[in-house]
């Protein structure tokens, strides 16, 4: 965890503002889709609204601290950080999702684990790929066949009776 | 029956050759996640939650305890020979054990953690096995108003009693409690925040929100800091076994760290790490050798780790009497037993009164399996540090998603993309949400475990308020009406505002180093 140190460079610091923005939102949310609900009048004081109504005010008056602390507050000191790797996992992930269903669980992961490894700076893809289809497939023959999990088969998984 | 009847009877039962297997998996399982850095006990035991849904409660149960204990010897492991916490609760130990491995001492530092968990962890566990009739029959005795304020102790001392920030750390709790209101209402059966989507009505799963926050969360993180550093693995070079001189001086540091572990582990004060620091300072303080903290002295190995081994034992007492989650790997432990039918509360020493033993007489074979893992075998734990993160974490992401397309592989949404349409699966849409969400965490400073205990605890104390509050006719009075409810909340207030006052004196970075992390 990095260090707390008072930070002079920009006021506000637009991160907090727009978590303040987020938190306030998720508020705004809950109290609108409770409000929405029908309440039966036996419930009418203490029911199923009640508890979202607090949670909610919480997250209000956090959102208003958040908003204050983004002036005055001590924010931690953030390192700069390089995206590239974040599309790379999360496009694998994304991969795996979408792609689950129709090449079964071996390949779909196969990608995941490639792209992440991609991610980690381990390449080139025609390597690391088959690496990862075999590990997956393993995984799957252990987990499907031995402890019974459900997971999905694709072409790969068809090819062991 | 007494204590050492049923302990007796507990003991017999976790000797039967298939509970003495799983808590074996546990065990060796939970030493390696230990020692991985990135992945911890709470990650681990979310991941086996969906495998062992069709295994047998007990056996499941003795190997989430063996990890958790496990996680809690591996962890040093990484501290002392890498001066990278394998879990949070050893970064205490990295401060000294690191520098005595590097003067060459790192056997004796391995040997004095693992043997001051081994005394810890038998003695926290007796106590617990002591204690644990006593809290309930006490809590017995606790209305809907007492569990309710119990809870919102739970809440504050996870949440804002430790740790950099008070207001990020209940944050992170009010996120996690926002997310336990999806779903259907237990006691009307209305849905909410459902949005309309079917699978939301059944709430957001533990274990997928666990996963994603520590697996990929922490991969994310990970991934994109530039500073991945290169890690300078220590060998271990000389003599593992101890001088008498390091027996000597290893003893009382054993003890007091663990009289000072398993209370904090059980009244809800904070996870191991938190035990672990105030153990460390202890031993500073007490130490004949004050000059030697800071170059490796082999007191702030032995007391902190086992004052977190005892504090992982002591963190079961209100798990299984109260069924108070204090820490995110006993917030998951506690979904694991709700997986199984099973209510931790005072009334499973009743009705469940032999698992209940078994699990807490399998801690102390656990115990006894680990000292033989992490002595002799501590070769083969190093290896594991040398996998390349490529690999590790491409790894731990396909483990984290196996577990969710086990459990829910339902592919009840479907995309088309130029007239073709693929089928996927929601939760796994959730898992990644998720996991973008624990890296964003992450990077901006706020605390995991309370989103987990928000979101497991929120359901619970929404329910017992209710009651309390049903019980009244909705006049909040009864909810500071009876004296342990009024005691709790001065705990509470107190664990908020001595934190708050503590950081305005200047004091706030021992109290960021006191930062309750994973587990």
């Amino acid at each position: 965890m990095s260090q707390d140190t008072p930070n002079l460079k920009r006021r506000p610091d637009g991160a907090t503002l727009v978590i303040a923005v987020i938190l306030a939102a998720i508020a705004a949310v809950i109290f609108w889709q409770t409000s929405q609900m029908r309440v039966v009048a036996v419930y009418a004081r203490v029911g199923p609204t009640t508890f979202p109504y607090i949670v909610a005010t919480g997250l209000a008056v956090l959102a208003i601290i958040t908003a204050i602390s983004a002036w005055r507050g001590r924010i931690p000191e953030r390192e700069q950080e390089n995206y590239g790797p974040l599309f790379w996992i999360v496009g694998g992930l994304v991969a795996q999702m979408l792609l689950l269903g129709l090449l079964g669980f071996s390949i779909a992961t196969g990608i995941l684990f490639a792209a992440t490894a991609k991610g980690f700076g381990r390449g080139p893809l025609w390597q690391t790929l088959p690496i990862g289809i075999v590990f997956a497939f393993i995984i799957w023959f252990i987990f499907a066949r031995g402890l019974q999990l459900s997971l999905p088969a694709g072409p790969l998984e068809r090819l062991v009776p | 029956m007494d204590t050492f009847a049923l302990l007796a009877s507990g003991l017999m039962s976790a000797l039967q050759p298939a509970n003495l297997l799983y808590a074996l998996i546990g065990v060796t399982l939970g030493t390696a996640v230990g020692v991985l850095p990135g992945i911890g006990p709470a990650l681990t035991v979310a991941l086996l939650l969906p495998v062992t849904y069709q295994l047998d409660p007990a056996g499941s149960l003795i190997m989430f305890a063996g990890i958790y204990y496990g996680g809690m010897y591996g962890g040093s492991t990484t501290s002392i020979l890498l001066n990278t916490p394998g879990e949070s609760a050893s970064i205490v130990t990295a401060l000294e054990g690191n520098k005595m491995a590097r003067a060459g001492r790192g056997g004796p530092a391995l040997a004095t953690a693992a043997i001051g968990s081994f005394i810890a962890g038998l003695i926290a566990t007796l106590c617990l096995a002591f204690i644990a009739p006593w809290v309930v029959r006490f809590a017995l005795s606790f209305g809907p108003a007492d569990y309710f304020a119990l809870m919102v102790l739970a809440f504050v001392t996870v949440s804002a009693a430790f740790g950099d920030s008070a207001l990020r750390g209940i944050t992170a709790l009010f996120i996690g409690l926002a997310l336990g209101l999806i779903g259907i209402d237990l006691q009307t059966g209305q849905s909410r925040l459902a949005f309309g989507i079917p699978d939301l009505l059944d709430g957001i799963e533990v274990t997928t929100l666990a996963v994603a926050l520590f697996a990929i969360g922490e991969t994310l993180k990970t991934a994109v800091s530039p500073t991945q550093m290169a890690e300078q693995i220590e060998a271990v070079r000389g003599s593992v076994w101890m001088t008498l001189d390091d027996w000597k001086r290893s003893w009382a540091s054993w003890l007091r760290g663990t009289f000072i572990g398993f209370p904090i582990g059980a009244m809800p004060a904070g996870g191991a790490d938190v035990a672990s620091f105030l153990s460390y300072s202890a031993e500073k303080n007490f130490s004949r050798h004050p000059e030697e903290f800071g170059s490796g002295a082999i007191e702030g190995v032995a007391g902190p780790e086992a004052a977190n081994n005892a504090s992982a034992a002591g963190t079961l007492v209100p798990l299984l009497t109260l069924g108070l989650p204090t820490t995110a790997t006993a917030a998951i432990m506690l979904a694991g037993f709700q997986q199984f039918g099973l209510q931790p509360g005072p009334l499973l020493f009743t009705n469940n009164a032999p698992l209940v033993w078994a699990l807490i007489a399998s801690l102390l074979v656990a115990n006894l399996m680990l000292i033989i893992l992490n002595l002799p075998l501590i070769g083969l734990w190093v290896r594991l540090l040398t996998i390349p993160k490529p690999w590790l974490y491409a790894g731990i992401l396909c483990f984290a998603t196996l577990g969710t397309i086990g459990a829910n592989a339902a592919m009840s949404q479907q995309i088309a993309i130029g007239g073709f349409v693929l089928r996927y699966s929601f939760e796994l849409l959730l898992l990644l949400g998720f996991g973008l969400l624990g890296y964003a965490l992450r990077r901006f400073g706020y605390p995991i475990a309370p989103v987990v205990v928000g979101l497991i605890l929120g359901p619970m104390a929404e329910q017992q308020l209710r009651r309390a509050l049903s019980i009244s006719q909705g006049s909040p009075e009864i909810l500071f009406s009876s004296p342990v409810s009024l005691v709790l909340y001065a705990v509470a207030a107190l664990a908020l505002l001595l934190p708050l006052y503590l950081r305005i004196r200047g004091r706030g970075s021992v109290l960021a180093q006191l930062a309750t992390d994973e587990d």
